[in-house]
């Protein structure tokens, strides 16, 4: 199971395109696609840092 | 024979009174201007964007943000992702002086003279204090020597002559909305403690950074006395903001500011406040797309916070700086802000 990091539900669950669209505009990931924790997240001004408890932080810059 | 009063056109009045003479608009021409039908938004905004060059100039200011304390805030602005009152996906963090160090880096590098330091507090304890004094000497021992601003909340006179002494020049702190308004968007304090903060700033001899957001179920008459409320504290800058309806906030359900609506402020903002800098800030991504941003550029806005926000995603930098080349917009080098 994957989870959509705009709103933590359940990827296969309902219509994410609205969640999408955010990520894709302004918004960094929330929650953890693994696992829906919510990750503690640093932005700055060319990128952003997300830290989930459990599985380890993932980055803009990927 | 002279016209009626009720026959004057606004925008008639604006040039004469604005372009010319440089006296900003009244509460109830504000409002006439808001209440302009869609088709003569090109001609405010025409008019907005000659006001701007005539008292402001061609340049842009180019800032960058960063937050160095995110979310926990005790108080419940209701647009605010970073409040701890409400279920907000967005967690407490706090950025590093390394880190503070790198993002003011970036932000010099993009030709910014601004730097602003942001934390979600109500007012700044000594720890945060702390941090923002270690801060900036880092910043400075780097070798950069960006402009620095803060936004830390409400501020006693001692810290606001601390902020002084560490040579912050600038300082933001919205009054987010019309003093009617207010009330209905924060709770946990009031208008005119914000008020006696800006204040305090002022006379302390920094600039002032003050503005707020557009789209918070504000009345047309409200975003006018807004602007006018403004245009009476005579801040150096006035960041405008539209409302980007953030999951878990009273407001996640609003509606997105719609451009042409947007765009009217813009000008009817510059047409209340001529000497201002009128700085594009968050929400333009959402309420204007790319077309939107250009014209409100044309259109009375003179600055411009470049790359991210403090829990929101911008445009890339360069993306901003390529439109103000196609615009044919320079901007404003450091040398001329010292």
């Amino acid at each position: 199971m994957t989870y959509c990091s705009f709103c933590g539900k359940d990827t296969a669950d309902g219509d994410h395109a609205f969640c999408r669209q955010r990520l894709s505009m302004i918004d960094p990931p929330r929650y953890c696609s693994e696992c829906a924790r919510r990750m503690v997240v640093q932005v700055t001004p060319d990128g952003w840092a997300a830290r989930c408890s459990r599985h380890g932080e993932i980055t803009s810059a990927r | 024979m002279t016209a009626a009063p009720e026959q004057i056109d606004v925008l008639d009045e604006a040039r004469e009174q604005v372009l010319e003479r440089g006296v900003g608009l009244s509460e109830a021409q504000v409002l006439k201007v808001l209440e302009l039908p869609e088709d003569r938004i090109p001609e405010l905004l025409a008019l907005a964007h000659e006001v701007r060059e005539r008292w402001c100039g061609p340049e842009v200011e180019v800032e960058g943000i960063v937050s160095l304390k995110t979310g926990g805030c005790p108080e419940d602005c209701h647009f605010c992702s970073q409040s701890g009152q409400f279920p907000s996906p967005v967690r407490s963090a706090w950025l590093d002086i390394p880190g503070l160090v790198r993002a003011a880096r970036q932000t010099r590098e993009t030709g910014a003279t601004e730097f602003c330091i942001v934390a979600a507090v109500r007012g700044p304890d000594k720890r945060l204090l702390s941090q923002v004094r270690d801060g900036i000497k880092a910043i400075r021992a780097d070798g950069n020597d960006i402009q620095i601003a803060c936004s830390l909340g409400m501020l006693t006179q001692e810290q606001v002559d601390e902020l002084v002494a560490m040579g912050v020049h600038r300082y933001n702190h919205n009054l987010e909305t019309a003093r009617s308004h207010f009330p209905n968007v924060v709770t946990t304090h009031s208008w005119e403690e914000r008020w006696d903060t800006l204040k305090m700033i002022r006379d302390a001899g920094m600039e002032v950074c003050c503005g707020g957001i557009i789209g918070m179920g504000e009345s047309l008459a409200q975003r006018a006395e807004f602007a006018v409320q403004l245009a009476e504290l005579e801040p150096d800058e006035v960041p405008l903001n539209f409302l980007i309806p953030n999951p878990g906030t009273p407001y996640e359900n609003y509606p997105v500011v719609e451009g042409a609506e947007a765009l009217r402020t813009v000008g009817a903002f510059r047409l209340a406040l001529p000497r201002t800098i009128l700085r594009f800030a968050g929400g333009r991504e959402l309420t204007f797309g790319d077309l939107g941003a250009k014209q409100g550029m044309l259109g009375g806005i003179n600055a411009i916070i470049v790359g991210n926000y403090l829990t929101n995603l911008g445009r890339p930098a360069q993306q901003d700086l390529d439109m103000l080349e196609e615009l044919s917009m320079p901007i404003k080098a450091l040398s001329q802000t010292l």
